[in-house]
């Protein structure tokens, strides 16, 4: 079997797993659903009182919010292996998938599938749907194809973040919550246009964690807006989410340095 | 060719020194101490394909550190290791394919799942043939008694149980070496023979390489024809049971029961190591004294119900060892 085929496989068990406890699974979704809902209603009630965020509305906010919330639910069901890795090198469990023929981020993958994110994937696929149609952007494939990629090159950023935090691990095994201002923080940052945020701040999110890469460039030519101050040229936004690929690429990358330095010290 | 071969292995680790206290843990973050540990200190063996090895050494002596190097996990510091003539942490991937390792602390099954999904999950992994399988398998169940619980989940199972299942997921491959790392640990004493009576089998009619790390004296006695013993990173002594006993204790026990609740035994040549109600042990050397001259001085003396020579146990000679490299 090869990797991608093993890698469902895996996928398949730990779906299996869940369901053993069908109605945990059931409810945590419900309630990460629950919480987000009332999250955007927050953000509707402040809109019906103020009318335009630096003149964005509701509905752009929406497209925004939309696209972080679907690619970090889907990096977040997916990487959940990589999120819960200090656990399995606490407990000496990371051993064992080096006892075993297969590459190891592979194996890190399968661990786990956090299918309780549903409700996250859910909720933003509601509010994306309703920006779309609230936007008036129609069923252009262009459209289509670059909110696709922006929504695959958030998840590909998130992810990386998650291996990230699982190569850190490797040299020690307290957590940092650090990594929770990255992940959450970050997904609540890229809800709002990057235009109302200090200098450094979007200076941060497009060159250090290119967050505004894979949400707010290319949602200005979905939106037909341009950048009113870094000044990038429109054709940026169609290629930019590609930056969330190669971040993971990236990440995969520093991982496999981590691998070496526990094979080296042990932990 | 030698299943494994080991020269001169040295692994130190580096571990952070921590004050204690609040205090302490705080300036930790700042500044950290760092001590090496050796835990390895120039080890070699060599084991040829079909031995039964034990293992052994107490806490902390190494015995893990070795297992992982030998199965690709760490690197070493300095040192060769060929298992079945590849070096296991340049070539990970294909040692461990020919490797079967058992930890009794932790499981490798699926926690929730049924024994017979992890088993299949396994076969994808290490992408065991569909035939091969089929056939390991049903043997596998036969020999190890599986047969009711493969479709139990396996936190539902017993210990027992658990540790069988476990064995025969490290077996499912076909490894050419197996490492059990305290495989009869917790076990009821049926279990316990069921699980030796298996690896024995295993080594005899399949002709598997098997190192055993246990601490349980007996499983060393029932099983290893060799002893490796290691304290301190070094090897202290390498060779079968009998030579361990000539080195370290060559002394025999006299056990005499006595008619007389409070009679005294004394004898020029033996010593008193303990007394139980009626019970009396006699500790001798019988290079010094013939077994049956003492028994012949000791039924003269006194009224005797029985009596019995032995061995000195196991874990004395051990703990001997142990002591005399301290």
């Amino acid at each position: 079997m090869n990797a991608v085929g093993l890698y469902f496989r895996y996928v398949g068990v730990s779906f299996r797993s869940q369901m053993q406890y069908r109605w945990s699974t059931i409810l945590s979704t419900l309630g990460v659903f629950i919480t987000l809902a009332l999250e955007f209603a927050a953000i509707w009630g402040l809109f019906h009182r103020f009318g335009t965020l630096r003149g964005w509305t509701l509905a752009e906010v929406a497209l925004l919010y939309g696209i972080v919330t679907v690619g970090f639910a889907m990096a977040e069901g997916v990487a959940r292996g990589f999120d819960m890795f200090g656990n399995m090198v606490r407990m000496g469990d990371f051993d064992r998938l080096l006892l075993r023929p297969r590459p190891l981020a592979l194996q890190v993958a399968g661990q786990e599938l956090g299918m309780h994110r549903a409700g996250r994937a859910i909720q933003g696929a509601m509010v994306l749907g309703w920006a779309w149609t609230s936007l008036h952007l129609g069923w252009q494939w262009q459209l289509l194809g670059l909110l696709g990629l922006a929504i695959l090159g958030t998840a590909c950023l998130f992810y990386g973040i998650y291996i990230l935090q699982a190569t850190y691990c490797f040299w020690s095994i307290q957590s940092l919550e650090v990594f929770s201002v990255v992940t959450y923080g970050a997904s609540e940052t890229a809800q709002f246009p990057m235009s109302i945020y200090r200098p450094w701040f979007r200076r941060f999110f497009t060159f250090v964690m290119p967050l505004a890469a894979v949400t707010y460039y290319p949602a200005l030519p979905l939106l037909g807006r341009s950048d009113g101050t870094l000044r990038t040229p429109t054709w940026f936004g169609w290629v930019s989410p590609l930056i969330g690929v190669a971040f993971l690429l990236a990440s995969l990358w520093v991982w496999r340095f981590g691998v070496r330095h526990y094979r080296s010290t042990g932990s | 060719m030698s299943a494994i071969v080991v020269k001169n292995l040295v692994k130190t680790f580096k571990v952070a020194q921590r004050t204690a206290g609040t205090l302490g843990a705080f300036a930790g973050l700042f500044h950290r101490r760092h001590c090496t540990v050796t835990a390895l200190d120039g080890i070699s063996f060599t084991i040829q394909p079909g031995e039964l090895i034990g293992y052994i050494g107490p806490n902390g002596a190494g015995k893990s550190t070795t297992i992982k190097i030998l199965s690709g996990i760490l690197l070493p510091d300095s040192g060769q290791v060929e298992v079945l003539g590849l070096t296991p942490w340049k070539n990970r991937i294909n040692t461990v394919r020919q490797l079967g390792v058992v930890f009794g602390q932790r499981t490798q099954l699926w926690w929730d799942l049924p024994v017979i999904e992890s088993f299949d999950l396994l076969k994808d992994i290490y992408n065991v043939p569909p035939g091969d399988y089929r056939q390991r398998l049903d043997e596998l169940v036969t020999l190890l008694d599986l047969k009711e619980f493969l479709d139990v989940p396996v936190r539902q199972l017993s210990l027992g149980q658990r540790m069988r299942c476990d064995i025969a997921a490290a077996l499912l491959h076909g490894p050419r070496i197996l490492y059990l790392d305290e495989p009869t640990i917790g076990l009821d004493a049926v279990s316990m023979l069921a699980v030796r009576d298996f690896i024995r089998q295993l080594n005899r009619q399949r002709k598997l390489t098997v190192i055993l790390t246990t601490h349980d004296m007996d499983d060393i006695e029932a099983l290893c024809q060799r002893v490796l013993v290691i304290h301190q990173g070094h090897v202290l002594s390498d060779g079968s049971l009998d030579e361990l006993r000539a080195r370290f204790g060559r002394e025999r026990r006299l056990i005499v029961d006595l008619q007389d609740e409070d009679g005294v035994v004394q004898d020029p040549q033996a010593t008193v190591v303990r007394r139980e109600g009626r019970r009396v042990t006699l500790a001798f050397d019988p290079a010094q004294v013939p077994p049956a001259a003492l028994v012949a001085r000791v039924t003269a003396a006194h009224q005797v119900r029985d009596l019995f020579v032995e061995n000195p146990p196991i874990d004395e000679i051990i703990a001997r060892i142990y002591r005399s490299a301290t």
